[in-house]
């Protein structure tokens, strides 16, 4: 991490350390089968008029979805609990994701809606990869928070309570998954457009 | 547990070859060889990758772990949250893995619950006998594995205190609860002892009707409703993990809330 923060060519250095591409990698993985299985688990009692496409869900029914789910969670946690951990140590949150000033993510959303967003220096974060980028770890904290108030609605009452009761802690869950599905939707896309951010959190250049 | 929702496993093989007949032709045989990668596990449906063994034993094992996790969590001293009778649901839905004109109809002036295992007393408890024990009552909300949930209003004596007094051996891990129709449902001692555990004979001050389980119900607001088995006709205290009809499927043995 010294490394990082001493290299003085920018073209050389390492844009993302190895445990921010393990932790992402295996945290792709994670999410995918949370979001399979949870729509699944959502088929058994929706919330809205709709259901997801059993195509597209995973688990085949009710119990193997629920033993998907309740596995990943795990590997979702600890994984996410590293990530945290490291963020925060290393100083890689604040160094590239703050500040974050308004007038700054409204000037790169205009410019991004206009296709003028430059995307060179990998290992700067525009102000909308700020946001995006701080939003959906917050939506990770809210998502796993919500489905322990979910999970545990008598042991982790407290937490239920907070979250508005178990019904409310439903729709929260919910919300926090289509938050973290758009923002997959924006930046799988994105990275495709960019194919050396793709590389970058491959081989870390 | 809507009948509606559930099909455990009984379509599984339409879907395999449903989610193989969609399938690119290249891709097609490899899944059949049985080289489905992580990505077509993600992808497809998944309960491909279920029916393989080797899957279906890691899920489980990593079921098994999570019922100790919540063992670990559980606190006999926790109560679930109580509700005023304003907030219980009405109707409150029928629950089953039947239709409800299925529900088993059990003869209460013939009715005897058997008690088995490691307990003193093995004597047959009637209907009038059970009545007798010391009422207690309880608002709470049933929770559904589904996701749904119902808040009722239930009477009965609590579990810990007829353990008592058929002189069960607390020290033992399970209890066993064998059903009208023939559901099964094994439940943790702790679970057994929590002072909301409760074998219930009414429903909102009313003998429980037909469809919530005529002549006695378990009722645990600590466990999600398959964990809270009706129609209950005998019960074995014992060291055996029996199983049950959701647990055997592949639902958590522990199911708590």
């Amino acid at each position: 991490m010294t490394a990082e923060a001493m290299t003085t060519s920018p073209a050389e250095a390492t844009i993302h350390p190895l445990w921010v591409r393990i932790t992402h990698w295996i945290n792709a993985v994670a999410i995918l089968v949370m979001v399979g299985s949870g729509w699944q688990i959502y088929n058994a009692s929706p919330l809205f008029d709709f259901t997801f496409s059993r195509s597209i869900t995973l688990g085949g029914w009710l119990g193997g979805a629920i033993q998907w789910h309740f596995a990943a969670m795990w590997v979702l946690v600890i994984n996410g609990l590293v990530y945290l951990t490291l963020g925060l140590a290393t100083g890689r949150f604040r160094r590239k994701l703050l500040p974050i000033y308004p007038s700054q993510v409204f000037a790169d959303v205009k410019a991004a809606l206009t296709f003028k967003l430059e995307h060179d220096d990998l290992s700067h974060y525009n102000a909308v990869q700020k946001v995006l980028y701080a939003g959906v770890i917050l939506c990770g904290i809210l998502i796993v928070l919500s489905g322990l108030a979910i999970w545990k609605p008598v042991q982790f009452q407290e937490l239920t309570t907070l979250f508005g009761g178990y019904n409310f802690a439903r729709y929260v869950h919910f919300f926090a998954m289509a938050a973290i599905v758009g923002f997959l939707v924006v930046h799988v896309a994105l990275a495709l457009l960019v194919p050396k951010s793709l590389r970058a959190m491959v081989t870390g250049r | 547990m809507r009948k509606r929702h559930i099909v455990p496993g009984v379509d599984a093989e339409s879907l395999i070859k449903d989610a193989v007949r969609i399938m690119p032709d290249p891709m097609r045989r490899n899944f059949l060889r049985g080289a489905a990668s992580l990505g077509a596990l993600t992808f497809l449906t998944g309960c491909d990758i279920i029916d393989s063994d080797a899957a279906e034993g890691v899920l489980r094992k990593i079921s098994e772990f999570n019922d100790a996790a919540q063992a670990a969590i559980f606190s006999r001293a926790k109560l679930a949250p109580v509700y005023p009778e304003s907030a219980i649901t009405r109707p409150f839905p029928f629950n089953g893995y039947y239709d409800e004109d299925d529900a088993p109809v059990v003869d209460g002036k013939t009715y005897k619950l058997e008690v088995s295992g490691l307990v003193e007393n093995k004597k047959p408890w009637t209907l009038d006998e059970l009545y007798a024990l010391p009422q207690v009552s309880q608002i709470t909300r049933h929770i559904c594995v589904e996701g749904w949930s119902a808040i009722g209003s239930w009477q009965g004596a609590t579990l810990s205190e007829f353990l008592k007094r058929v002189g069960a051996d607390t020290r033992a891990k399970y209890i066993w609860f064998k059903c009208a129709e023939g559901y099964t449902n094994t439940i943790d001692m702790p679970t057994a002892l929590h002072p909301q555990t409760q074998m219930t004979f009414k429903f909102d001050n009313k003998i429980l009707p037909r469809s919530y389980g005529f002549p006695m119900k378990i009722r645990m607001p600590t466990k999600l409703g398959y964990k809270n088995p009706k129609y209950v006709v005998a019960m074995e205290v014992t060291n055996v993990d029996h199983g049950g009809y959701w647990e055997d499927q592949g639902y958590n043995w522990f199911g708590g809330s």
